[in-house]
């Protein structure tokens, strides 16, 4: 065990260096969105592997890249306040949701399928708001970068790729802290015992929804931050990229591909993910549109069926079988 | 005088509100179908409805194929795609996580948008047909979707005869309330699973039909038909038949309605939005019986 934690601090020192082993810029911006979707996945799957599948992550992805950007452009406030209030809204939106899923019991199909309302919601909505929002077209921020300038703190704007890795690199650290935290607590256990009897444990005097709705509030509010940072960083943000069913349902097979049980597994599925689909990408290139996706829903079909406990989830079984 | 011209505007949504009801039970009634008899929902079951329009548009402009015909085989492409999805993606998975299950046919979802797009292109398409409006008084209906109101109506009333009235469809009936009973009938379930799901896929084969008429095919038709139609099945309770017949109605009156006091997007969000309420008010569906 103490070999594979040394182990584990020198990989994490590794891709700290990693910008100054000299990577090129494309190289950056990947290790950067391989990060942040790690993140993203990661905050997913935080609820995901209790039993509380949600289709609906998009939503509070898309609040947090649409609010930052919205208050920046509309009221000139800094995206740090914008941010903060999506991540408000977004708690808010997760109790509404979740507190009666879970008081009223809606599990399984019908937990997926209302979280897949929600997201869509949110997306008509941005489309429907297009006076503001800009619609199908998608929106930018106003840019803060004046002359020579590479960055604006008030602004959450920073041309540096470096400062994006580190502040990546760090939201990801502090998500798989949490997922660790939780991990540990008395809650998980709770949740455990939750998913596989609910009726059972709530007589053993566990509160059930109240912890179910404590792992949906962070959960949601960490998928908003990452919506921030999504946009902050790509300084562009469409609805179908942030919101509805297209993005909820690739957290859920980026979390399930790498393996949701394990603690690296949703990031491991971050990095596959994308390496495919840059892989398709050059391999295919733009002459027959739409064969790198055709490749992905392929790959994803397989993927459930026969490796149904995601790529980390069952290499570390048959290492552990050995 | 101004009231009365708002009034039959009205009218008119409410009506095109009751026609697109129609369409939207008989999409509910074949993901139904096969949610009470499989136990699996399938995300991707507008994407099957999309395949079956590009195929009714490739055989009718493409292939000269006379519509009639055009139709028949899209059906028939249709079931057949429902019945190969049964054996090679969900027969497989039968015995997994219910979450895996339903993200396989997440994945076909992708797989079929992109094989649209790969064979058909990103453009619009149509089959050029243009059918008459009809005009009642101030009134003024497409007759597209009368004809499609009709011809749901009529498949949905079919499809219950066969389902009251023949052996294989009592079975079908039976396997949905308890599937216990299937060993004890000496029905053989995977035969009974296939033919769900080929009846299922040849009833959205048959709303492919019907929707070619109104609307362009696109490979993303399927993202904006999908979500309804699922949400009404869960409205109306998942694998409860009639409940997702009334809850289609329910559901086409909010976005018609909604769509014309405000946008047609506000319709929809309405109906999202009355979805989630209804989900905490009656979390067995709209038209479950008490228990």
């Amino acid at each position: 065990m103490a070999a594979a934690k040394i182990v584990g601090w020198l990989l994490l020192a590794l891709l700290a260096a990693a910008p100054w082993l000299g990577l090129g810029a494309y190289p950056m911006h990947l290790a950067i969105m391989a990060l942040l979707w790690g993140y993203i996945y990661t905050s997913w799957s935080i609820m995901g592997r209790l039993g509380m599948v949600s289709f609906g992550h998009g939503a509070f992805l898309g609040i947090g890249a649409y609010g930052a950007v919205l208050m920046w452009n509309s009221a000139g406030v800094s995206p740090w306040i914008g941010g903060a209030m999506a991540v408000v809204v977004t708690v808010a939106l997760a109790v509404l949701i979740g507190w009666p899923c879970f008081r009223f019991k809606i599990v399984g199909h019908y937990f997926a399928l209302v979280t897949l309302a929600l997201s869509e919601v949110v997306r008509l909505l941005i489309v429907a708001l297009r006076d503001h929002t800009g619609g199908s077209l998608g929106i930018t921020p106003k840019p803060a970068l004046v002359g020579d300038a590479t960055g604006s703190l008030a602004a959450l704007q920073f041309s540096n790729k470096l400062l994006w890795f580190y502040a990546v690199l760090v939201c990801w650290l502090i998500a798989l802290w949490i997922w660790r935290s939780v991990d540990r607590s008395m809650s998980r256990l709770a949740l455990e015992a939750i998913s596989e009897e609910e009726d059972a444990s709530a007589s053993i005097g566990i509160d059930v929804s109240r912890t179910k709705l404590q792992v949906t509030m962070l959960s949601a509010a960490m998928t908003c931050v990452g919506g921030v940072l999504y946009a902050q960083y790509q300084l562009y943000v469409n609805p179908e990229t942030v919101s509805g069913i297209g993005i909820s349902l690739q957290m859920v097979f980026g979390s399930i591909a790498g393996g949701m049980y394990v603690m690296l597994g949703p990031t491991v599925g971050a990095v596959f993910l994308l390496a495919l689909s840059e892989t398709l990408r050059i391999l295919v290139g733009n002459q027959f549109h739409g064969l790198d996706l055709l490749i992905y829903g392929a790959l994803l079909i397989l993927f459930i069926i026969y490796l149904p406990k995601g790529i980390l989830g069952t290499v570390l079984e048959r290492l552990g079988r050995k | 005088m101004e009231t009365s011209i708002f009034d039959i505007f009205l009218l008119e949504a409410v009506l095109n509100g009751l026609l697109l009801g129609g369409l939207l039970a008989l999409l509910a009634l074949g993901l139904n179908l096969i949610f009470g008899v499989i136990d699996v929902v399938w995300i991707c079951y507008a994407e099957l409805v999309m395949i079956g329009m590009y195929a009714i548009w490739w055989l009718h402009v493409q292939q000269g194929l006379p519509l009639a015909m055009g139709f028949g085989f899209g059906i028939v492409v249709v079931a057949v795609l429902g019945a190969v999805m049964h054996q090679f993606i969900i027969r497989p998975v039968l015995g997994a996580e219910p979450i895996n299950q339903l993200l396989v046919t997440g994945g076909v979802l992708f797989f079929l948008q992109a094989a649209a797009t790969v064979v058909f292109g990103v453009e619009f398409r149509n089959l050029g047909v243009r059918m008459p409006s009809v005009v009642i008084g101030e009134l003024s209906l497409s007759s597209a979707r009368m004809v499609a109101f009709v011809v749901a109506i009529a498949a949905i009333g079919g499809t219950w005869l066969f389902l009251s009235r023949t052996y294989l469809g009592t079975a079908i009936r039976a396997i949905s309330q308890d599937r216990g009973i299937m060993p004890l009938m000496g029905v053989n379930p995977g035969r009974i699973y296939l033919l769900t799901s080929a009846l299922g896929g040849g009833l959205a084969g048959l709303a492919a039909c019907l929707l070619v008429l109104q609307y362009d095919i696109h490979p993303a038709i399927g993202l904006s038909l999908g979500p309804i139609t699922f949400l009404i099945c869960v409205l109306g309770g998942l694998g409860n038949l009639i409940g997702g017949f009334l809850a289609a109605f329910v559901f086409a009156q909010f976005i018609s309605v909604g769509g014309f006091f405000f946008q047609l997007e506000w319709g929809y969000v309405i109906a999202f939005v009355f979805f989630i309420a209804m989900m905490f008010w009656k979390p067995e569906g709209l038209f479950a019986k008490r228990r």
